[in-house]
């Protein structure tokens, strides 16, 4: 099987022009002793085959449960003009572009997600994106310590185990010390979470200060849709905010393609990671985009560029996009308070658990059940639910400890009928 | 055109939610932002125009012949989109992986990940494969990362530089810095090869690994390839695969074979997942036997006929929280069932034709950058041009104005006015006829009207964009 548009004619007719009697002809430089014989690769199947094969995947897979999953990646309604927009082939066979002339669709669609991000997160510029939530943390911690010329990383309590797992693996062989706490003295950023990885909302505004008095940078971590609710980081006092940007409107996808949101401010600009596009004109004065302040970058900087990031998530960063224009300013703050509202009323059900949070919660919060939330969850699975995470499962709190997230798309019978079932399998 | 800002209007809507149906909660004044951020405010086919004619402002393969160098733009299947957009796929939360009590739930997703993880190995001759690198560079990276943590776990304290020959892509030596190492260059040859002397004088006891291209961004095979592998053995470094060109050797000759250690894949090149407009792509990391301990975890791995997840002894970690680009990998898992093994091998074949086809059809006209034949792409000096005062910009620009996007120009750095053309293997004889006839009119307009070349393009929806003015006034943001 094959998308190649050849026949043996045509084939045989480029030869000619080439000057060669066959294919094999233009394979010479490979040394023969090197060349392949045979492969255990499988024979092609028909496209139709094709897709029953991965039908066949993909029903193995259970997505039919009322899910209270979160943990940083949450299940929200996606518009279906979303879909439908992003299907346009126009965006997606394109490729970052090189040529800004015939790349103006993509370009100022960059403009416009990094204007939406600032609108939403308070910061003065943003980048085209960064690959996920965890890899905008390290790239944060990198860019604070090409500002301060520090080499300490303080991971506040309140970040995601993933994405701290992943700053470990990213930063292993630099020369940062990476640790855990909250205190930016000596330090080149201090990286919070809100809401926090349990769920907890917090005023970092104490903290930020803290972290300019010692001359550190202080980066935090957001949940895109709770902006439509929860103080900004421009509000309080962040120098870059980061985001996983799932939530606007990707789909889980088992792990992505998702979004790596960074956004800081105006001093801070050449020192940010990532393509930029910015507002030009052409001789005739009309407007245009275009990628700039490419000297950080690596096609140019190569061993001293700000990140060796290149392609980046392009597209995801197009859904966010529409997805935010197609809430609008009224309907982000709608799901934000239904997210909200909805959690809160379910903890509000659950009297037989304690409910672990000390401050205000947005949509998910830790309860401590009466039994192993393992055994809980395995059991509420036979009942149709995807009951959340068992905290021990991502090495934090205790056996009993369940990590609930709610989302828009819960109704109050769906959570009557969840909090019947906890009480169930929990106290029984 | 307008922004999306500047149609916005207070108080239109485009989608719109269930009322409450639980009593409305509120957070305290201190933990609320002042006031809504301030979203465009639109009408659901304000929304839909706005992006439809923006999509019609730019080139994509379904439209346009793209033969960017080096990017490998080939033709992205529809069967993939479907298949991806499957909802036990599209919906699958990730959490799932972290609790063994929800393992039932995802053993599609895992049979899917473990059969293209071992696919992938067989293409590149390596012993395995992670799919966790979410794109080409974060690859390169986790690849640095690997030959890092083998050389710290050896007590090779020493081995602190990685050899990058001059033509690379700039994210090799970016990368291999990120994990800790000194890069030093190594030049290329007059033949377009990486200069095998000073190689081998450079291959000292402090070398951790060498990054190689291959084809390198010359579109040339490393003749020397083999025995460069060998004396980088005979040293203890590693050898580096950069998976970019790999679309021009598939099923042709293996990486592994080839000695190297190493290497990354880029799906959304070889495997012709979608490039989206700059991603997501997605750059699984293959292993050898060497690096096989310190591979990316958890990894997928089956248990009789279960699948379950299993992290390597001397694992470096995640590098995704993940398994990377997931929807990703399987478009390329569907691509590659389709193709299977001759289809694969077939695919290379005509990439390299086509590429010789462009290259024969234009050699006259344009100065082939190196002698001989090409591989998977060909690469032109425009430095007869730019005598006459045309430079490869020029030529880029006229090719927009002919319906065509422009190959990949001033790369690599070691060419003078480089243009480098992959035209990949889904372009028809007809397409590369049109594309070469477009060419040769402008390499004859060079001597005849150059100031029409200079104007390009002209059909485009904007002319010539002002770089310096955007670095100067620096607006990336509508506020």
């Amino acid at each position: 099987m094959s998308w190649v548009p050849h026949t043996d004619a045509d084939r045989a007719a480029m030869l000619a022009v080439i000057g060669v009697d066959s294919t094999d002809a233009l394979f010479e430089a490979i040394p023969p002793e090197a060349r392949l014989q045979s492969w255990n690769v499988p024979p092609g199947l028909s496209e139709m085959r094709v897709r029953a094969l991965l039908g066949e995947l993909a029903a193995r897979n259970d997505t039919g449960r009322v899910s209270f999953l979160g943990g940083g990646y949450y299940d929200h309604y996606i518009p279906a003009a979303v879909d439908a927009l992003q299907g346009r082939s126009e965006f997606y066979t394109a490729y970052t572009p090189y040529q800004p002339e015939c790349s103006q669709g993509t370009l100022q669609a960059i403009y416009e997600y990094q204007s939406v991000i600032c609108r939403l997160t308070d910061m003065d510029f943003a980048n085209a994106s960064l690959y996920d939530g965890g890899t905008a943390v390290f790239e944060a911690a990198t860019m604070a310590a090409r500002v301060t010329g520090r080499r300490r990383v303080v991971c506040h309590p309140s970040l995601s185990p993933t994405w701290r797992a992943m700053l470990d693996t990213h930063t292993a062989h630099l020369d940062f010390e990476v640790i855990d706490g909250d205190d930016p003295a000596g330090a080149a950023c201090v990286i919070a979470q809100n809401p926090s990885f349990l769920g907890d909302v917090v005023d970092f505004e104490p903290l930020a200060a803290r972290c300019r008095e010692a001359g550190a940078l202080f980066v935090l971590s957001v949940y895109p849709v709770s902006l439509g609710l929860i103080k900004t980081p421009g509000e309080m006092g962040a120098d870059i905010a980061v985001a996983e940007g799932q939530s606007l409107g990707l789909p889980l996808g088992f792990g992505g393609p998702y979004l790596g949101i960074l956004a800081t401010r105006k001093a801070h600009v050449r020192k940010m990671p990532g393509r930029i596009a910015g507002v030009t004109g052409d001789a005739q004065g009309r407007r245009g985009f275009v990628l700039t302040l490419q000297a950080r970058e690596q096609h140019i900087r190569r061993a001293k560029a700000t990140s060796n990031i290149c392609t980046n998530q392009a597209l995801c960063a197009l859904r966010a996009l529409i997805h935010l224009c197609l809430l609008g300013k009224e309907g982000l703050r709608e799901v934000a308070v239904a997210c909200h509202s909805k959690a809160e009323y379910l903890k509000s059900k659950l009297a037989f658990a304690r409910v672990l949070n000390e401050h205000p919660t947005f949509n998910e919060f830790v309860v401590r059940l009466p039994r192993d939330a393992r055994e809980v969850v395995a059991r509420l699975r036979g009942v149709g639910y995807h009951a959340g995470l068992p905290l021990a499962c991502v090495g934090r709190g205790e056996a009993n400890d369940l990590l609930i997230a709610v989302t828009e798309k819960r109704t109050r019978a769906e959570l009557d009928a969840f909090v019947a079932a906890l009480e169930e399998v929990a106290c029984s | 055109m307008q922004l999306i800002f500047e149609k916005s209007v207070p108080g239109r809507r485009a989608v719109r939610f269930d009322a409450l149906d639980v009593p409305e909660a509120g957070l305290p004044e201190t933990l609320r932002r002042r006031e809504a951020a301030a979203l465009p405010e639109a009408a659901e086919i304000d929304v839909v125009r706005h992006f439809t004619h923006l999509s019609k402002r730019n080139f994509g393969i379904d439209s346009h012949f793209y033969p960017l160098g080096s990017c490998t733009m080939k033709y992205n299947p529809k069967v993939a989109e479907v298949v991806a957009a499957l909802p036990g796929f599209a919906q699958l939360h990730p959490r799932l992986a972290n609790a063994p009590e929800y393992e039932d739930a995802v053993q599609g997703a895992y049979a899917l990940i473990y059969g293209l993880e071992a696919l992938l190995a067989e293409i590149g001759g390596m012993r395995a494969a992670s799919i966790q690198p979410i794109a080409g560079a974060h690859g390169e990276l986790t690849g640095a990362l690997l030959m890092a943590a083998y050389h710290r776990d050896r007590g090779n304290a020493h081995k602190d530089t990685v050899l990058v020959p001059d033509s690379a892509h700039g994210t090799n030596p970016a990368s291999a810095v990120i994990a800790g190492f000194h890069v030093v260059e190594v030049p290329s040859c007059a033949k377009g090869f990486v200069d095998f002397e000073a190689m081998k004088a450079a291959l000292g006891d402090h070398v951790a690994g060498v990054m190689l291209t291959c084809p390198n961004t010359h579109g040339m095979f490393e003749p020397e390839v083999r025995e460069i592998a060998r004396i980088a053995h005979e040293k203890d470094a590693l050898l580096y695969y950069d998976g970019a060109n790999l679309n021009a050797i598939v099923g042709q000759c293996r990486p592994g074979d080839l000695g190297f250690d190493v290497m990354h894949f880029n799906l959304h090149k070889t495997f012709a997942t979608p490039h989206g407009g700059g991603g997501p792509g997605s750059g699984p990391v293959g292993v050898g036997e060497r690096l096989l301990p310190y591979l990316p975890g958890p990894r997928v791995v089956k248990r009789e006929d279960r699948y379950t997840l299993d992290t390597p002894e001397k694992s470096i970690g995640r590098v995704a929280a993940f398994f990377g680009n997931f929807l990703i990998a399987v478009r390329a898992y569907a691509y590659l069932r389709y193709y299977g093994g001759d289809g694969l091998r077939g695919m290379s074949r005509d990439a390299v034709l086509n590429a010789n086809y462009v290259q024969a059809r234009l050699e006259k006209a344009y100065q082939p950058a190196f002698d001989g034949r090409c591989m998977h792409e060909c690469v032109f000096t425009g430095a007869r041009q730019a005598e006459k005062g045309v430079r490869a910009m020029d030529i880029a620009k006229a090719l927009l104005d002919r319906g065509f996007h422009a190959p990949t120009v001033y790369f690599p750095l070691t060419v003078k006015e480089c243009l480098m053309i992959e035209p990949t293997e889904t372009e028809s004889k007809e397409t590369l006829d049109a594309f070469c006839d477009a060419m040769l009119e402008i390499a004859s307009l060079v001597d005849r009207d150059p100031d029409a070349l200079h104007a390009a393009p002209v059909t485009t929806p904007v002319g010539r964009l002002d770089e310096v003015k955007a670095a100067k006034d620096l607006d990336c943001a509508c506020r």
